[in-house]
């Protein structure tokens, strides 16, 4: 059933790490980000790959799950790879036609792949223990203190979280008007690729039609449920912090204060080739 | 005591052609007065465009009205300030189960009228849960709107209602998009309700048999209002309601086709055992 399938990539677990406040979950992705960028060395990243590793064991979610968000940025890993390794100058190791692979190339190219892949693994623990709520609404928490600038963050993690309810319900409607279409004739199948874009388009104009249509039509049933903002709003789950968020940001702060302390360590006493 | 009273109720909307100019003002709500009583059930019939859903939407100030005054549990409508506080006591549910739940979980959506009021926080999981069960959705507390049936979805829509405490429900034709066993559990739901609870109901419908059910109906041509009375002063009048492209209920219509061919029966036959026992006694 199209309608019941998870939105986004969350999976669904019973953990510690799918348990923690989103909040926490988003200052993680952002310091985890940090870290890699900070650190420098084998020695740093074998930290941050051990940090990973045991924050992916706890939250219950197979590695392959992990793995597969990076199938999609597979080519970006081998094109920065493939520059690193051929474009470094440098003591040359290998030496053929116009290409030559230094020793510097093979470390900064492993060192890249190493990050762009933590990156991705690490931010993906966010999306994939937290329901895409959880995570509108960590958001909205997380950024109220740009309500000072004028920003609309409550409208925002509104428009968000509709957006999200109504995914299902827009599929549901473009396989229906795709049926519409296909029984009076319409060809989405076969041709080259301009052919299949224009057959799209009286796919979309009744979808974006409808959606409208929707659109009203919930804006009618929210104002008819007193919704006027987000002011004097309360929430019927609002977000609270509890003793494993504090422990989990204190952990995180340490792991990076771990980072930058063995990146300083190492700069006063360097080690070949860490 | 009215609940609501509606006095020369004009509601005039410009219609504007494909360039965007002016092309003249449409009067969808004519001059309609009309008064419902506390815990009444009324229904209002009229076929599409006869202003039905304009004339509701004035009662919990989704539309203001051009001329004329509304009044909801004495208060002025239009004059209410902020206007969202009128529509804590006049609940509207609306025809398309899908456009009108928000919350990513039935719980979630029972509680968004609440939070909008601004409900203590101590206080809005009793009222989901006191609506749930009104609304007899209390098993389905945790679902995903999604997983549920078009009946279920305006039960969860009814209760996210409830869960404000309204007086009165405005209902826009709640079950056109449903099937008959889902039209069955929403107008059951809706019944007791009324009976059980003393909600008023104003019920749009253009399904006849839905408002033989009433304790009133009402009619609606063009924007104005032609019939206001008992369900069989009302399909009495098969001459006039065919008039205004309405039909009568099926068994009201045999009875009347009946009588045409010469039967002597009484007018305004509602159901078949009305018409059953007229029959019996025709000799």
């Amino acid at each position: 059933m199209i309608r019941d399938i998870t939105l986004g990539q969350y999976y669904d677990a019973d953990s510690v790490i799918h348990r923690l406040d989103p909040r926490v979950k988003l200052l993680f992705s952002v310091l985890y980000i940090v870290s890699l960028y900070a650190g420098r060395g084998i020695l740093c990243f074998a930290l941050a790959i051990v940090f990973l590793a045991v924050i992916i064991a706890l939250s219950k979610v197979p590695v392959k799950f992990i793995l597969k968000g990076l199938r999609s940025i597979v080519i970006l890993i081998v094109l920065s790879a493939f520059l690193n390794l051929f474009l470094t100058q440098g003591e040359v190791l290998v030496r053929f036609w116009i290409f030559k692979i230094t020793k510097e190339g093979i470390r900064i190219a492993s060192l890249m792949v190493i990050r762009i892949v933590l990156l991705i693994m690490g931010t993906s623990v966010l999306t994939l223990t937290t329901t895409p709520n959880d995570l509108t609404d960590g958001l909205e928490r997380a950024f109220g203190f740009l309500k000072i600038f004028h920003v609309p963050v409550h409208e925002v993690a509104m428009m968000m979280s509709i957006a999200l309810r109504f995914i299902p319900i827009l599929i549901d409607e473009v396989n229906k008007i795709m049926k519409a279409q296909q029984a009076r004739g319409a060809d989405f199948e076969n041709g080259g690729l301009i052919k299949k874009a224009k057959a799209m388009i009286p796919l979309l104009i009744p979808l974006f039609v409808s959606a409208f249509r929707r659109a009203s039509d919930l804006a009618q049933a929210m104002e008819a449920r007193c919704y006027h903002g987000g002011d004097g709003r309360t929430k019927l789950h609002p977000l609270k912090y509890h003793r494993r968020d504090v422990i989990a940001f204190l952990l995180q702060f340490a792991y990076l204060a771990a980072i930058i302390l063995l990146r300083i360590f190492l700069r006063a006493f360097p080690v070949e080739f860490l | 005591m009215n609940i609501i009273e509606i006095l020369n109720l004009i509601h005039e909307y410009k219609e504007y052609d494909d360039e965007g100019n002016s092309s003249g003002t449409v009067r969808a709500v004519d001059n309609v007065t009309l008064e419902v009583k506390e815990g009444d059930f009324v229904a209002i019939l009229g076929h599409n465009g006869s202003g039905k859903s304009t004339l509701a939407k004035h009662v919990n100030g989704l539309l203001m009205p051009t001329a004329g005054s509304v009044m909801l549990l004495g208060r002025s409508v239009p004059e209410a300030d902020p206007i969202w506080t009128v529509r804590r006591d006049a609940g509207m549910i609306f025809q398309n189960p899908d456009n009108q739940i928000i919350g990513a979980s039935v719980e979630e959506d029972v509680a968004f009228g609440p939070e909008n009021m601004g409900v203590p926080q101590e206080e809005l999981a009793d009222r989901v849960t006191e609506a749930l069960s009104k609304a007899g959705m209390s098993a389905f507390r945790m679902s995903s709107p999604n997983a549920l049936s078009g009946g279920q979805k305006q039960r969860v829509a009814i209760a996210g209602m409830l869960a404000m405490k309204p007086r009165v429900l405005l209902m826009d034709e709640p079950t056109a998009m449903l099937d008959p066993s889902g039209r069955k559990e929403v107008l059951k739901t809706v019944h007791e309700l009324n009976r059980e609870e003393g909600i008023t109901v104003v019920l749009i419908t253009h399904y006849m048999e839905e408002a033989a059910d009433a304790d009133r109906v009402i009619v609606m041509n063009e924007g104005k209002l032609i019939m206001n009375g008992t369900p069989r002063e009302v399909f009495s009048r098969v001459e006039e309601l065919r008039a205004c492209k309405l039909t009568v209920p099926a068994m009201t219509e045999l009875a009347y086709e009946l009588k045409q061919e010469g039967l002597d029966l009484p007018d305004g036959i509602l159901n078949w055992k009305e018409l059953a026992n007229a029959l019996c006694n025709l000799n």
